[in-house]
Order: C-alpha cells, then sequence, then structure tokens
C-alpha cells in the first residue's frame, strides 16, 4: 500500500517544491518506487528543480481529463532509478484538479508506488486542498518567522478538518514539523525565531531543520534536488529528514551557530 | 465529498444546521445622534471588530417609547459604519411588526438565565416530599449544561463553540483562533487566538488559561483586546471575569 505524503505550507516561498524534490529523491535513493506530483497547476516549478522541463509532453491534468495515459505522463528521473516525476499543466487553471479525478490517479499509482509524494501549491484553497486531501503524513514546511508559523498553523487545522482521514473519521494525518531557512546567527541575534519557538508554537513533532544556505539556491537554479548535495550541510540536513520519516531516531544538526572565518561570513550573511 | 452520488450532486443546495456567534446590540432607547455617537465611540476602541460583522438588535431592555424606533434610520447608521444589522431579539408585538416591516429576521428573547443561583431552597423543598413521583420537567431542573471537551490544539482559522456550557481545552488555542462558550472557558495551554465567554450574556461566566497571549478576550460581550490586555498578567496564568461590568485580570498563583 503505497504511502501518500503531502508537502504543504500556506505560505508560499518557504520551501516546499525544494523539500518535495528532496524528499521523494531521499526515499527512492533508498530503494522506495516514488512519485512525486506538481499540484501548483499554472505555476509549475517542480520539474524545474529535478531538471526535467524539457521532457514534458503530458501533465497532471491531462491524465485526470483522460487525454493521457499516466505512463505517458510520468517522467523517470534521470539520476536516480526509482523515482518519478507528475508534472503539473502551466496552462490550466487549478480547478482542472478535481476531486474525482485526483483519487482516480493516485488509486493508480498507488498499485505500483511505495510512496507518494504531493507538492502542495501556496494558499488554502483549491489547489491545496486537492493536494493535502488523500494524504496519511503531511510535512509542514515552515520559515523561522511569525507569518509563516501563523499560516502553516492555519494548514494544520485544514488538515484536522478538511482531509480524507478526518472525514472519514480515520486516524488523523500525521504531521511532521520541517523548519527550513533557519539561520542560528539570526536566531542568535533576536532576529528570527529558534526551533524551540516554533515547536512551542506549532505543538508538532519535529522532523528536521535545513539550515539557510546559497548551496540550496544554487542547486535548485542547477536543477538539482539539494539531498544529491552530499556534502553539504543542507543536503545532510535532508538525508535525516528521510531517515526520520522512516522512523529512524537521528539527532538534529545545524541547530547552532558555526564559528566561522572571515570568507564564509562574507557568503552566507 | 468521496462518493458524489447523483441525487446529492443534482440538489441546488443543502441546508445545514450552523452556530454562529454574533453580537447584541442591547437596546435601551433610540435618538438617532446619541446613538451614533455612542456606535462610533465603540467602534473606535475596536475598528477591526466591527468591520462587516453581522449585528443582533436586543430589544428586551429597550425602555424608550415604540414610536420612536425607526429601524430604518438604525440600520442606516449601521451600514454606514459596515455593520450589518440582522435581526431583532425580544421585543412586543408592534416593535416586532416593525422590524418585519425593516426585512430584519426576529430572533425570540433569551431563556432567563438567572433562577439556578438564587433557589437552592427549591430542590432540597422537594427531596423532602419523595412520595410525589413527580414526572421529570419542572421537578428536574435545568439539567447541568455538558461541557465541551477539546485535546486537540485549536488552530489558527478554526472556532470551537459550546453553546450551552462550559469549553475545557486542554491544548493551545493559536492566534487567528476562536473559542466561544456560553459557560466559561477553560484553555490548559498558551492562549493565543480569541476566547468568548458567556456568549449568551451570562455575566458571571469567566475565562482560565495557563498563559494570557489572547488576541481579545470577551465576557458577555464586554471585551478587551490584546492592547489593553497587555498590562496585566500577560504571558501568565490568570483568570479574566467581570467585575462591575469591567473586564478584570488576576494571576492564578495569588
Amino acid at each position: 500500500m503505497a504511502k501518500i505524503i503531502v508537502v504543504t505550507s500556506g505560505k508560499g516561498g518557504v520551501g516546499k517544491t525544494t523539500t518535495s524534490a528532496s524528499i521523494s529523491t531521499g526515499l527512492a535513493r533508498r530503494g522506495f518506487k516514488t512519485v512525486v506530483i506538481d499540484f501548483d497547476v499554472g505555476l509549475r516549478n517542480l520539474d524545474l528543480i529535478m531538471n526535467c522541463e524539457r521532457r514534458v509532453v503530458y501533465d497532471f491534468v491531462n491524465v485526470i481529463q483522460g487525454e493521457a495515459s499516466l505512463n505517458q505522463a510520468l517522467i523517470k528521473d534521470k539520476r536516480v532509478e526509482t523515482l518519478y516525476i507528475l508534472p503539473a499543466s502551466q496552462t490550466r487553471e487549478k480547478e482542472a484538479l478535481t476531486q474525482e479525478g485526483v483519487e482516480k490517479v493516485l488509486n493508480e499509482l498507488a498499485e505500483t508506488f511505495d510512496y507518494i509524494v504531493c507538492d502542495s501549491p501556496a494558499g488554502i484553497e483549491h489547489g491545496a486542498q486537492m493536494a493535502l486531501y488523500y494524504a496519511d503524513e503531511a510535512i509542514v514546511v515552515t520559515n523561522p518567522e511569525v507569518s509563516s508559523v501563523r499560516d502553516s498553523d492555519r494548514i494544520l487545522g485544514i488538515l484536522q478538518s478538511k482531509s480524507r482521514r478526518s472525514e472519514m473519521g480515520l486516524d488523523p494525518v500525521k504531521e511532521h514539523l520541517l523548519l527550513t531557512r533557519y539561520n542560528p546567527d539570526r536566531v542568535d541575534r533576536g532576529e528570527m525565531l529558534s526551533v524551540g519557538d516554533v515547536e512551542e508554537i506549532l505543538a508538532i513533532p519535529l522532523l528536521g531543520v535545513i539550515p539557510e544556505s546559497q548551496i540550496v539556491l544554487n542547486a535548485s537554479n542547477q536543477g538539482l534536488p539539494v539531498i544529491l548535495e552530499d556534502d553539504s550541510d543542507a543536503g545532510q540536513a535532508y538525508e535525516d529528514a528521510v531517515g526520520r520519516l522512516l522512523g529512524e531516531e537521528r539527532e538534529h544538526r545545524f541547530l547552532t551557530a558555526a564559528k566561522k572565518g572571515f570568507f564564509s561570513r562574507m557568503f552566507k550573511g | 465529498m468521496p462518493e458524489a452520488d447523483a441525487t446529492q450532486t443534482s440538489q441546488c443546495f443543502q441546508l445545514k444546521g450552523a452556530n454562529v456567534s454574533l453580537t447584541a446590540l442591547e437596546l435601551h432607547f433610540f435618538e438617532e445622534d446619541a446613538f451614533e455617537e455612542t456606535l462610533r465611540d465603540k467602534i473606535r476602541q475596536a475598528p477591526g471588530f466591527f468591520r462587516d460583522i453581522p449585528l443582533v438588535v436586543s430589544l428586551e431592555k429597550y425602555e424608550g417609547p415604540t414610536a420612536e424606533l425607526d429601524f430604518f434610520k438604525l440600520i442606516g447608521i449601521c451600514r454606514r459604519h459596515n455593520i450589518h444589522v440582522v435581526a431583532v431579539r425580544g421585543g412586543d408585538d408592534d416593535q416586532r411588526r416593525l422590524a418585519r416591516n425593516a426585512a430584519l429576521a426576529l430572533l425570540p428573547a433569551t431563556a432567563q438565565r438567572e433562577p439556578r443561583a438564587p433557589e437552592p431552597a427549591e430542590p432540597a423543598v422537594e427531596e423532602a416530599a419523595p412520595t410525589t413521583p413527580d414526572p421529570a420537567p419542572t421537578a428536574a431542573g435545568p439539567a447541568p449544561a455538558a461541557a465541551r471537551l477539546v485535546t486537540q490544539p485549536v488552530r489558527s482559522g478554526q472556532q470551537v463553540y459550546a453553546p450551552e456550557g462550559d469549553l475545557i481545552i486542554l491544548a493551545p488555542v493559536q492566534a487567528g483562533a476562536e473559542v466561544l462558550a456560553a459557560g466559561n472557558i477553560h484553555v490548559y495551554g498558551p492562549l493565543r487566538g480569541r476566547a468568548l465567554a458567556g456568549v449568551h450574556g451570562l455575566s458571571e461566566a469567566r475565562v482560565f488559561c495557563q498563559s494570557l497571549e489572547a488576541e481579545l478576550v470577551s465576557i458577555a460581550g464586554h471585551y478587551k483586546i490584546s492592547e489593553d490586555l497587555q498590562e496585566h498578567g500577560w504571558k501568565q496564568a490568570v483568570q479574566l471575569q467581570l467585575k462591575d461590568d469591567l473586564l478584570v485580570v488576576t494571576p492564578l498563583d495569588k
């Protein structure tokens, strides 16, 4: 039985797509057959970060509307054997995602895949609700700042009230907090909320903390999921998060400010 | 929505029960200028709270002559301040007829909620005469209203309402969330959102919380917003109650 994981946040620009790309790559790298679906119809990005935008022929909406088969639309990743991408349509509206259509596609994927990762669009409207409706688990991506935390709280409320699991009275969606763009220096200076602050406010288990890093931006621009940057702190932090998602015990790293030399100071800021 | 069968989708709409909390304006008399003046003054205290709220005009304490009750003027004034009068509550037949002409909905007067405290003697008398097996309705008196218990955090955008009794929350009430109760509200966690106790007018209602960080606390319609709450007991375990129509915050450890 496939596990459906939604990557969501409420707020835009916090790192949902980056996280979807890395988490799905991390799962696939461990041998799980994984598909990552871009739910952001009209503003598709996932294919860019996965470096497959030039191979998109059919998309999620085509499959829902019966214009293409799932196999035609799925794009096989070139780096990781068991990873597939289902891109979003750039030319349609989010309303093209119907509940029945999404369910049909997910059911078909569930027959062959171990993990289905749903990359949610920002906001709390139709697109975001479609992305989270069928979820078994949710990764709530949050930046350490008040407005992002508030939006995450809102989306947690929606997970509790408007997901399939809540409507059917099943076990609730399992919630994970992933803190991204974390900068310990700025936390020390009081410019950012600390991990403890965010955990205390949102009151859900912490899946991981991804440090703010130029490497994340570079990787995105190159179409590389940052988890494949094995030497980087952000890549390792995502790898830890995947481990924890699978139930492993791992100590949280990169939470405190490192003593830095002149050059790293120049480049991080 | 998972199994949208044919009958469901072919229907134009579906009626559902809904509980909403409304603000009631208890009208003592109506005089155009004085009314607008007072209204403007209230709005100035909390502009965000009043914007586009629905309002019920309560006539239960109306003492002016019915002839002066010009609902069209009243509605007009409220509309100018972005407040929407939706209904009247209570009032006599003539007053209700006027309200109806102004296209307002008619709500029944609120049931009197006072009796329980003043007459402890009554049930005792009945116990003394056990021979008459009085079939419940009057003898049982009002059954204690069920408290509503919530164990999950109340998240931003969520609303939890206990329409009859107390509301007990064993988790945080987050900023942007709203909790309402006819009776008391207990929050065993931080209260960061809005808490409205005694929403039907029970002025003895209280609000208890482990950390006061609220956006707004209201008891029987008397409220304080975050700004005014910061002076006393902010981020501390406190209770809030009405004393002479004034919302008073007291630390719980004293």
